[in-house]
């Protein structure tokens, strides 16, 4: 039997589970927010065209308005400026095999329980190592925080000092890229920072370090506690959308049963 | 002395809703003149140019030299009673239903003598004071008020039929997050609402005023206006018991053309202003319309708070502006859909606000949120179509009134060099 059809057999057979890692899109899903002063991202938005009436008797369908970066969404190099000049740095230009790679999935939920504001740093990096190996090359790196599970407006968590949401320092955001030359990093949060990521130095390190880099980022992700520590692979495509800075897209995580 | 109003009892679900019926609608071009000046809750008549002669009814040609210089007047309110009759009978289905009927005869100090309504409380032959209102129909007509304020008179049954009085009625505020909800709220409650509902977007997204909301018992239910299907979900659940209906949601920006150099804020304003609107209506104004007479607590009215710049470009709110003259002829249109119901359509005007935090670079006067609450629930009680609250507003339709394209050279004035 050839790879693949082998493959196919397994995921028909269940031994190869797929998870869904994906938010439904939903009018009431949070999206990041700005100062009010500067552009905002469109909430997903739904109008009905027809629905088997007057309108169009024998079909139903919907107009949908959103914006690249609405709900679970990939965020390709040149949304941020540090990565404006990377080669192929917009979803429509990227290499679609980078679409499918390996995760490590590191568990901070314990930490993001007790501590809104929760850092993944080089240390706790380095003790996920000792317990299941040096993160590969070209690996997906996501940041397991549960935050998935909040709702309304505990999920953004914003007071009046900004958003409270766990995530990456600059430091473990270098050490994923210079040593270990991940593929992309991904979160249960609205955004790949931390909420209070505009007060480090880059502000926002997670976009400015990533993109730089021609990285990936995964935002909104769901699901991550039904992923195994390392052996997953992703499939994470977003929308084919000419000079498009990233997509909603529906991540699917491929995982063996032992 | 007025009965007043008791609470109405909870409603009877197995009696038939009663359909709308409507006064009268049909005037000459002349009497609408009379309903303009009502629906800003003025009484005028016309003063012949030539000889003085108070005119009444309205007309084209002076009754006393047949002058057809007849400008409008607004006219001193007093008056004397000099006949009255109670109507019985009629084959009219509104009066009908409304029996019995009081009328009279009025000698108006002004000169002419008028038919008008009476209040219960007038006492024969008595001192009164005039004033036009909208009836069901939208049309100016002429009430006889006691010469001084009599206990609950607001709740004369003639009172209820020509206002849109929030007491007892239940109010649905768009907008919670609106810098204006919280003011209204009190305002409403102090003018008798019996219940407040308030549709609350995005409620991922904290705002400080939620729990003095919450404080004055309001009902805050989810709605966007910018989402269809929650407006309609919204509309499905309170839908048949929202009585007043204050679109507060409103997105405001400075900006123009060029300035802005995308499309991204005009579309929220169109999203907001002008689209907003049209869900509320496509979602609440069927069953709105349908429950016009619906007892103590029936729909009576659909609320607008825009911005006076609809009537003439407001810079720096250029873009913001021309949603709010989109959401103005809107009005219009809702006013034309909603007018065989008998369903109320006010639109209330206002300059920069104090609560507003985009007008914050601008100089006084501004209008406080309390000051637009209270323009809000007093044109309801007195069933008006247009307010303007604030001097701003006033003066702009007045310079509107007088010459819109002079307005519109002053409101666009250029900076020296080039």
């Amino acid at each position: 039997m050839s790879t693949l059809a082998d493959f196919a057999a397994r995921i028909a057979s269940g031994t190869i589970r797929v998870v869904d890692l994906t938010h439904t899109l939903d009018p009431d899903f949070p999206v990041i927010i700005l100062p009010p002063e500067f552009g905002q991202c469109a909430r997903f938005r739904m109008e009905e065209i027809s629905a088997y009436d007057h309108r169009g008797p024998a079909w139903k369908w919907h107009n949908i308005s959103m914006s690249e970066h609405t709900g679970t969404h990939f965020d390709a190099p040149s949304h941020w400026i540090s990565g404006r000049d990377v080669p192929r740095g917009a979803v429509d230009e990227i290499d679609v095999a980078d679409f499918i790679g390996p995760a490590c999935v590191i568990d901070c939920s314990d930490g993001a329980a007790q501590n809104e504001d929760f850092e993944l740093t080089v240390p706790v990096i380095e003790e996920w190592e000792k317990a299941h190996g040096k993160i590969p090359a070209g690996s997906w790196v996501l940041m397991r925080t549960d935050w998935s599970k909040r709702t309304g407006a505990p999920y953004l968590n914003m007071k009046d000092d900004g958003p409270h949401s766990p995530g990456p320092t600059p430091e473990a955001i270098r050490f994923l890229i210079d040593q270990r030359n991940i593929r992309g990093f991904g979160v249960e949060t609205v955004g790949t920072d931390a909420g209070q990521g505009s007060h480090y130095t880059p502000p926002y390190p997670a976009h400015y370090y990533l993109h730089g880099a021609g990285k990936y980022g995964l935002q909104c992700l769901t699901g991550l506690d039904a992923l195994p520590p390392t052996g997953a692979v992703l499939v994470a495509a977003p929308l084919k959308i000419k000079n498009g800075t990233g997509s909603p897209l529906r991540v699917l995580a491929l995982v063996e049963n032992t | 002395m007025t009965q007043p109003i008791a609470p109405p009892p909870k409603k009877n679900p197995q009696v038939r809703s009663q359909s709308p019926t409507r006064p009268p609608e049909v005037r000459s071009r002349a009497a609408m003149h009379l309903t303009a000046a009502a629906a800003e809750g003025r009484f005028s008549l016309q003063r012949c140019g030539e000889c003085g002669v108070v005119q009444y009814p309205p007309r084209d040609a002076c009754g006393a030299c047949l002058s057809t210089d007849l400008p409008w007047e607004d006219m001193p309110e007093g008056g004397t009673v000099l006949a009255e009759t109670t109507v019985h009978a009629s084959p009219r289905l509104y009066f009908r239903e409304r029996m019995p009927w009081r009328s009279g005869t009025v000698q108006l100090d002004a000169g002419p003598t008028v038919l008008a309504h009476l209040h219960g409380d007038v006492p024969r032959h008595a001192r009164v004071r005039i004033q036009a209102r909208l009836d069901h129909s939208g049309q100016g007509v002429l009430i006889a008020l006691p010469a001084q304020d009599t206990p609950n008179m607001e709740d004369d049954p003639l009172m209820r039929a020509l206002s849109a009085d929030p007491k007892h009625r239940r109010v649905l505020i768009t907008d919670a997050r609106s810098p204006h909800a919280l003011a209204l709220t009190r305002a409403l409650r102090q003018a008798g609402a019996a219940m407040i509902f308030a549709g609350e977007p995005e409620g991922w997204r904290p705002y400080p005023q939620r729990a003095a909301l919450e404080a004055e018992g309001v009902e805050i239910l989810p709605m966007d206006v910018t989402d269809t299907i929650s407006v309609q979900k919204l509309a499905g659940e309170i839908g048949g018991k929202t009585d007043i209906l204050i679109n507060t949601a409103q997105f405001l920006r400075p900006g123009g053309v060029l300035d802005r150099g995308d499309t991204g804020f005009a579309r929220d304003e169109l999203e907001v202003n002008y689209l907003g609107l049209m869900r509320l209506a496509q979602a609440f104004g069927p069953g709105m319309a349908a429950r016009t007479a619906d007892g103590v607590n029936s729909a009576i009215a659909w609320v607008n708070l825009l911005s006076a710049g609809a009537l003439c470009n407001a810079q720096p709110f250029g873009s913001f502006s021309a949603s709010q003259a989109g959401a103005y002829s809107l009005t219009q249109s809702l006013r034309a859909e909603f007018r065989s119901s008998g369903l109320r359509v006010m639109n209330v005007f206002f300059g920069p606000t104090e609560d507003d935090s985009w007008y914050q670079p601008l100089p006084p006067p501004r209008v406080t949120s309390s000051a637009l609450a209270r323009a809000v629930v007093n044109g309801l009680q007195r069933g008006l179509e247009d307010v303007w609250c604030g001097d701003i507003a006033m003066d702009l339709r007045d310079r509107f009134r007088r010459d819109p394209k002079v307005l519109e050279r002053e409101m666009t004035m250029g900076g020296e060099g080039a």
